[in-house]
């Protein structure tokens, strides 16, 4: 769960239009270089480089359609399923390219998780969502290894105390949120390095948010958070690192704080001022 | 003041769409109700029809006659005739005991020779045995035959209506279930022709279709829709599997007479040929709707499995078939129920044969209930149409019994989510 040492991308790498309001340059867990993403013919994102720093929640926002689900999708490859989708530039994690070929795509994905925009557990037992993924990954040997599997994540999703005794009930029978937490615990259960969020609260009220806004930070020391967020006042609450995308182009990228403190490029300003949608 | 003249114009405007609407939906309401009706009409005359041409069939007129058996020699249809003789001595002329004879079925001999050879005591003794009616004699008594009709309009004559009057008052005459309609192949003789010949041949024919196009059917689906990138290939076969679902059936008859008899030189008119050609048939209808049912299982499903580390592969067989498998079976039994129904590629194949014993292996000769039927809806005794529709009843018996297994199987697999 350490980062390997790799170099940050150069600063003349980064695009002469980003602003980049980072003093230091701490060593990246994940970088993309010159990342470039089509759908069929249209390009949807350009030349993005960014670094995503180890056990820091990295928020990225941007109006809607500006291609932060399609970056944060090529973070684990969950693109390569999408047909028309061609991918250039380069994916680093700790120093390698996750799209050079010879890459195990299942084995990656093992070591990025994923939590998507609306919770989607498998219709099965509680208990079986999270078993499944340490299940076929051969990470217990015996039942017992996998209910402490099943138990540790439950609790460190923040659910274990509201399913202790449901363990067998249908992960679709719990709330919007619980269901949230139960897909985070499913995630958290083949012990990742990173886990990717793509609008993880955007299906729930503001109850339900707050709960998992609470799990997010806690979860900040055991993982590298990456989360998409259309709420301003999420991104400035949870993260240290904030991108904004516009347009498919990654305009600036630094410290929370300045991001929204004092953003370098008017579409920034517009947008965390709350000017544009 | 024109304005206000306006709203009332304008509210009664939208009264009057909203009455309309109204109307429009009570009416289609109740088009909707009668057409629901005639079809039950129309379903229920249809039952009522084969119900009642068919289910005398299940039911065979006994003869109780009394046969002095010989001490020595095997000619038992003499000692049967002999009997009839004895029982009414006033039949003296040829015809009428030619008559007399067809009172019981051509297969009392053998009845009479099986007993006989089974209780070697009985030698050059009288002995009293119940033996199957003659077809005529068995319509007559289940009132197929009217006593009304004019004598040469009728197939029993008044002689014979007279015969079985006086053994009935005898307490000679019963009528029994024809555990041998469902026990016995086919026979010249309608009281003597059973249904199991087709009934296992249908049976073995659908097993191997769906042993072969079950598993077939469905890796193709989860194949074309999950796993195949989409190039001109796939669509290329996509467009050919859709044709080949509307190819009349007879082609498929056609190709198998000509690679799986011709080619292979497998057995002509064996239930495994037929299950093979009935599987290319039920093949599309199965990679249609498996393929329709796997893209209806919401993708959200595949992220969540391909996002814990799931190869696309235990992603499919974990989570999306068992997702799509009320739909995969919903498709396999539309097929397969259409299979069992089918009975031009079965000509093609030689499973139009007169066969008479049982069939052991799927290799040995067979027909097929619907090839049954049309067998016997050819022939013109009267014994022949109420086994046709017996036929038909049983056909209908083994469609609901699989629509049945079907609407039990979707029932284990469904998961509400
Ligand atoms: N599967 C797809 N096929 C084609 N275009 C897509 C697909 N997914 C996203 N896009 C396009 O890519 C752009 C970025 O989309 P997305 O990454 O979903 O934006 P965001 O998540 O920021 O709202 C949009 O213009 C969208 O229309
Ligand atoms: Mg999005």
């Amino acid at each position: 769960m350490t980062s390997s040492g790799m170099e940050a991308s150069p600063e003349t790498q980064s695009g002469a239009n980003v602003h980049v309001l980072d003093s230091a340059q701490p060593v990246a867990k994940m970088a993309t270089e010159d990342l470039t993403v089509f759908y069929g013919d249209k390009p949807a994102l350009h030349d993005i480089n960014l670094e995503i720093e180890p056990h820091h929640v990295t928020a990225l926002i941007g109006p809607s359609g500006c291609g932060k689900s399609t970056f944060i999708r090529c973070l684990n490859r969950m693109n390569d399923v999408v047909p028309g989708c061609r991918i250039e530039g380069q994916v680093k994690l700790d120093g390698e390219d996750i799209y050079a070929s010879g890459q195990d795509v299942v084995q990656l994905r093992t070591r990025i998780g994923m939590v998507f925009q609306k919770p989607n557990p498998f219709p099965k037992s509680i208990y079986d969502n999270v078993a499944y993924g340490p299940k076929i990954h051969g990470m217990c040997a015996n039942s017992e290894e996998r209910d402490a599997i099943v138990l540790r994540s439950l609790d460190r999703a923040g659910l274990l105390d509201e399913v202790r005794d449901r363990l067998r009930a249908p992960g679709t029978s719990l709330s919007g949120g619980q269901q949230q937490r139960l897909c985070i615990a499913r995630a958290i259960a083949v012990e990742p390095e990173i886990i990717l969020m793509d609008e993880p609260c955007s299906a729930l009220d503001p109850i339900a948010t707050a709960r998992i806004e609470e799990l997010i930070a806690e979860l900040k020391e055991r993982y590298t958070i990456v989360i998409v967020t259309h709420s301003m006042q999420q991104a400035a609450r949870l993260s240290q690192k904030t991108a904004y995308f516009h347009l498919g182009r990654l305009v600036e990228k630094g410290d929370t704080e300045t991001v929204f403190g004092d953003p370098q490029d008017e579409r920034t300003r517009d947008y965390v001022m709350g000017r544009i949608g | 003041m024109i304005e206000q003249v306006d709203t009332v114009k304008r509210q009664k405007r939208m009264a009057d769409l909203r009455d309309k609407r109204h109307k429009a939906e009570v009416r289609f309401r109740r088009i909707g109700v009668a057409a629901v009706s005639v079809g039950l009409i129309f379903l229920t005359v249809l039952f009522g029809v084969v119900l009642a041409s068919g289910l005398s069939a299940f039911k065979q007129t006994y003869v109780q006659i009394d046969v002095a058996v010989d001490a020595e020699g095997d000619n038992y249809q003499g000692m049967v005739k002999r009997g009839l003789r004895e029982y009414f001595p006033e039949v003296k002329k040829r015809r009428d005991k030619r008559k007399l004879y067809a009172l019981v079925s051509s297969e009392a001999p053998y009845r009479l020779k099986a007993l006989v050879e089974e209780n070697p005591g009985y030698r050059g003794k009288a002995v009293s045995l119940w033996v199957r009616a003659g077809a005529d004699v068995d319509m007559f008594v289940k009132g197929e035959i009217s006593r009304a009709l004019p004598e040469d309009e009728r197939r029993l004559k008044d002689r014979q209506i007279a015969w079985v009057d006086s053994l009935e008052d005898d307490g000679r005459v019963e009528t029994r279930f024809n555990w041998h309609f469902f026990t016995s192949g086919d026979s010249r003789e309608p009281e003597l022709a059973g249904i199991a010949v087709a009934v296992l041949g249908s049976l073995f024919s659908l097993l191997v279709c769906l042993a072969l196009s079950f598993p077939l059917g469905v890796l193709t689906a989860v194949y074309l829709e999950e796993l195949a990138t989409r190039n001109r290939w796939t669509d290329f076969i996509e467009v050919n599997i859709n044709n080949l679902a509307a190819v009349p059936s007879i082609v498929f008859g056609l190709l198998g007479l000509a690679v799986f008899l011709n080619v292979f030189e497998l057995p002509r008119s064996a239930p495994m040929v037929g299950g093979m050609v009935l599987a290319l048939m039920t093949l599309p209808t199965i990679i249609i709707t498996g393929r329709a049912a796997l893209k209806a299982v919401p993708p959200s499903i595949r992220e969540a499995a391909l996002a814990v580390g799931a190869s696309p592969l235990q992603a499919v067989f974990h989570h999306v078939l068992p997702l799509a498998m009320p739909g995969v079976l919903t498709g396999t039994i539309i097929g397969t129920a259409r299979a069992l129904g089918e009975t031009a590629p079965l000509l093609m194949i030689g499973m139009v044969a007169f066969v008479v014993d049982l069939p052991e292996t799927i290799l040995s000769p067979a027909t097929a209930l619907p090839v049954q039927v049309f067998l016997w809806a050819d022939s013109p005794e009267r014994g022949f149409e109420e086994r046709t529709a017996a036929a038909i009843l049983i056909l209908l018996a083994f469609t609901i019994l699989m629509n049945l297994t079907a609407v039990l199987l979707r029932k284990k697999y469904e998961i509400r989510w």
